[in-house]
């Protein structure tokens, strides 16, 4: 049996002006100008000051079902916080119609309508009030929002003196604990460490399973795939594809490595994650242990593998790769390599992989991706291709038996642990 | 996949494009009075944190005013006061007047203000110029009591007409109201509303029977003209509530009908503007 309807689109369409005012305001003496040359010019010329328009969707169609999560995925640009914002009634569509069953509730950004002046307490009613939350009900909720955020001592503090961890925990925390039949949410989980995204993933699925339609926009491919029942994937304002997350997720990042694929070499493009000159292109990346076998988690100690193919355009003498790993919460760089002293002749037409092994990984219990590049190596500033996230991230853990490794855990703000080596000597 | 099959009776929500004049949906408002509350409590909360002197400031800004008025218009131009001390007279009018011209000024800036509000989550955006003209109440209710000391000790007594306050305070709430929709909705377009709006403040106190009496006015079409302001009627209701002397009834009536014909467009032109608000912010 069909369950019933959550949300149904239909024919959803945005259209958005552009040209002489792109997506800002006016001020009077632009129109009071645009009036007065209106009035001069001849009609002809009138007749081509047509303002440029942008359909940023176009003829979205798509239901979910009561309990369904629906993940959506896209490159930057192609309509996913349109999309969003369209749902949650922040802006309203051009053409089409969408319903909505039961009670909505929005999480574009997470903290909205905090205010830095008030106390962690004050800005959790508040919050609560602008995602329309009933005053009585967040009184009932607020000892465990605050717990759930783990600021318990300083929910008399104003949320100026915070930090950004405690900020950003409080904040989804009251989105979190809403009593809400719909939720949608747009990256929030690309915030905080590893282990408060696991519990608001972990909310999130228990949401699910309350009964709640979630409709979730994520770069992170690992948590789309975790959690959602359904993906659609938006792009250029269209949806190209709607099923098992698996699959559209693997089409999707198969053909967003395509796409900055065979093309006009030597004009530099930047295209979300990907930019570069075109000569030498990335293509398919693949994450495995050093027994082969693919994952995208690891734990710390496992050996990590990774793999990218590249094919070759124009001859390039001297063709340097490179890589970092990139901690995903805080874009803090963890690693880098650069093969300056390795440089490839490459010659049209060739295919190749670039392999990186991190043995024995000493990374903490986090979400990371790689960066990778090619470039000449005379020419740095003009890369060949440089693929920045997307598709290339994975998990780390901490493996089981903490103890027995040979490895430094302390603070866990730490980005990395390193092989050490301690002695106690006692002089008398 | 039907309503029907809905365990729970909860409410549809609509999504469709909206063009033209739409319906004003008072009833939403109602909805998220816990919202009005919420951010008035919040402009409350914040206008007067990290400040030295705090709460004083409520006070300060109308005696401060009510002493450089005292000096140049009470002493130096010696302006009439209908029998009152000067004092007492520009207080009295001062207190509707600052009420008036804070919520202008804040309910004119409110939605350029709130941008992160606009662009990230749904409510019926006339909640924001709403709680803003709301805030400046408790800076009121501080002055007033102030302005009844001094009225005290200058032996005035206020009579039963002193029960009209309310209304009045209503009454100057709706006129910034009134033409803060306009406001607002316009500075999300045009910007440069937020640089006139001190200039339209100014001129409108000279505009308003602050410093001097309306009875200054001469009767007949002037006086007509000189009531569309609707501050006139509150200006002079309120002096009238306090101490008394004649009603200004026929004042107050114009200045009714005024605001009346201005909320009511600023209502719908406010509404109209609308799905605008979170692209063009």
């Amino acid at each position: 049996m069909t369950k019933p309807t959550a949300i149904n689109v239909e024919g959803l369409g945005k259209q958005y002006r552009l040209g002489g005012s792109v997506g800002s305001y006016r001020t009077l003496r632009d129109t009071i100008a645009g009036a007065v040359s209106g009035a001069f010019s001849p009609k002809s010329e009138k007749k081509r000051a047509v303002v440029p328009t942008l359909w940023a969707l176009q003829d979205v169609s798509f239901h979910v079902a009561q309990q369904e999560v629906l993940g959506v995925i896209g490159k930057n640009g192609a309509g996913k916080s349109t999309l969003l914002k369209v749902l949650s009634r922040v802006t309203s569509p051009t053409t089409g119609r969408v319903e909505m069953h039961g009670r909505v509730g929005s999480l574009l950004e997470v903290g909205t309508g905090f205010h830095p002046e008030l106390t962690g307490r004050e800005n959790v009613h508040l919050n609560g009030a602008i995602m329309g939350e009933k005053r009585a009900d967040i009184k009932r909720k607020f000892d465990e929002i605050v717990a759930f955020a783990d600021v318990e001592k300083f929910v008399d503090t104003p949320v100026k003196h915070y930090s950004s961890g405690m900020y950003v925990r409080l904040a989804f925390a009251v989105a979190a604990f809403m009593e809400l039949e719909i939720l949608i949410v747009d990256e929030a989980l690309a915030v905080g460490d590893a282990a408060f995204q696991k519990k608001c993933l972990g909310r999130m699925d228990q949401a699910a399973k309350e009964g709640r339609t979630v409709l979730f926009v994520s770069h992170s491919m690992p948590a789309l795939e975790s959690l959602c029942s359904r993906v659609i994937w938006i792009n250029n304002g269209t949806v190209v594809s709607d099923g098992d997350p698996r699959k559209v997720i693997g089409s999707y990042i198969e053909s967003s490595n395509r796409d900055t694929g065979p093309r006009e070499v030597g004009v530099y493009r930047n295209e979300g994650h990907r930019r570069g000159t075109g000569e030498v292109q990335f293509r398919d990346f693949r994450l495995s242990s050093d027994q082969g076998e693919p994952r995208s988690e690891f734990r710390m100690g496992d050996t990590i593998v990774a793999e990218v193919d590249f094919e070759v355009y124009a001859d390039a003498d001297s063709a340097v790769f490179n890589f970092n790993v990139v901690d995903a919460a805080t874009g803090s760089v963890v690693t880098t390599w650069v093969g300056r002293r390795e440089p490839k002749a490459l010659s049209a037409g060739e295919r190749g992989t670039f392999r990186i092994v991190l043995p024995q990984n000493s990374l903490r219990a986090r979400r990371y991706y790689f960066n990778l590049g090619v470039a000449s190596a005379f020419n740095n500033d003009m890369p060949f291709d440089i693929w920045a996230g997307g598709g290339t991230d994975f998990y780390v853990e901490y493996p089981e038996d903490l103890e027995n490794l040979d490895l430094l855990v302390g603070h866990d703000s730490a980005l990395v642990t390193l092989p050490v080596r301690t002695e106690f000597e006692i002089h008398d | 996949m039907t309503a029907t099959a809905r365990s729970d009776s909860s409410q549809t929500v609509v999504i469709e494009p909206s063009t033209g004049w739409v319906a004003l949906k008072l009833g939403e408002l109602w909805q998220y009075r816990e919202l009005i509350y919420f951010l008035t409590w919040r402009d409350i909360q914040v206008r007067y944190r990290q400040t030295a002197l705090g709460v004083a400031w409520a006070v300060l800004q109308p005696v401060l005013t009510m002493l450089i008025f005292s000096v140049v218009f009470g002493k130096l131009a010696n302006l009439p006061s209908d029998g009152l001390p000067y004092p007492v007279f520009s207080f009295a009018a001062l207190l509707p007047w600052q009420l008036f011209s804070g919520a202008l000024t804040r309910a004119g800036t409110s939605l350029v203000g709130s941008a992160n509000l606009l662009t990230k989550v749904y409510f019926p955006r006339l909640i924001i110029p709403i709680s803003a003209v709301a805030a400046g109440l408790v800076d009121f209710v501080i002055a007033f009591a102030v302005l009844i000391v001094l009225m005290l000790y200058y032996g005035i007594r206020p009579g039963v007409a002193i029960l009209w306050v309310p209304v009045l305070v209503a009454f100057s709430l709706a006129s910034a109201l009134a033409v803060g929709l306009w406001l607002s909705a316009l500075n999300v377009k045009y910007r440069d509303v937020q640089h006139l709006i001190p200039f339209l403040v100014m001129a409108w106190m000279y505009a308003s029977p602050v410093a001097y009496s309306a009875n200054m006015i001469p009767h007949g079409k002037w006086r007509l003209l000189y009531s569309l302001n609707p501050m006139t009627g509150v200006i002079q209701g309120f002096r009238w509530a306090l101490t008394g002397g004649e009603p200004p009834s026929e004042m107050i009536i114009v200045s009714g009908v005024v605001v009346l014909v201005l909320l009511t467009g600023g209502l719908f032109y406010f509404r109209r503007m609308e799905r605008i608000f979170a692209d063009v912010v």
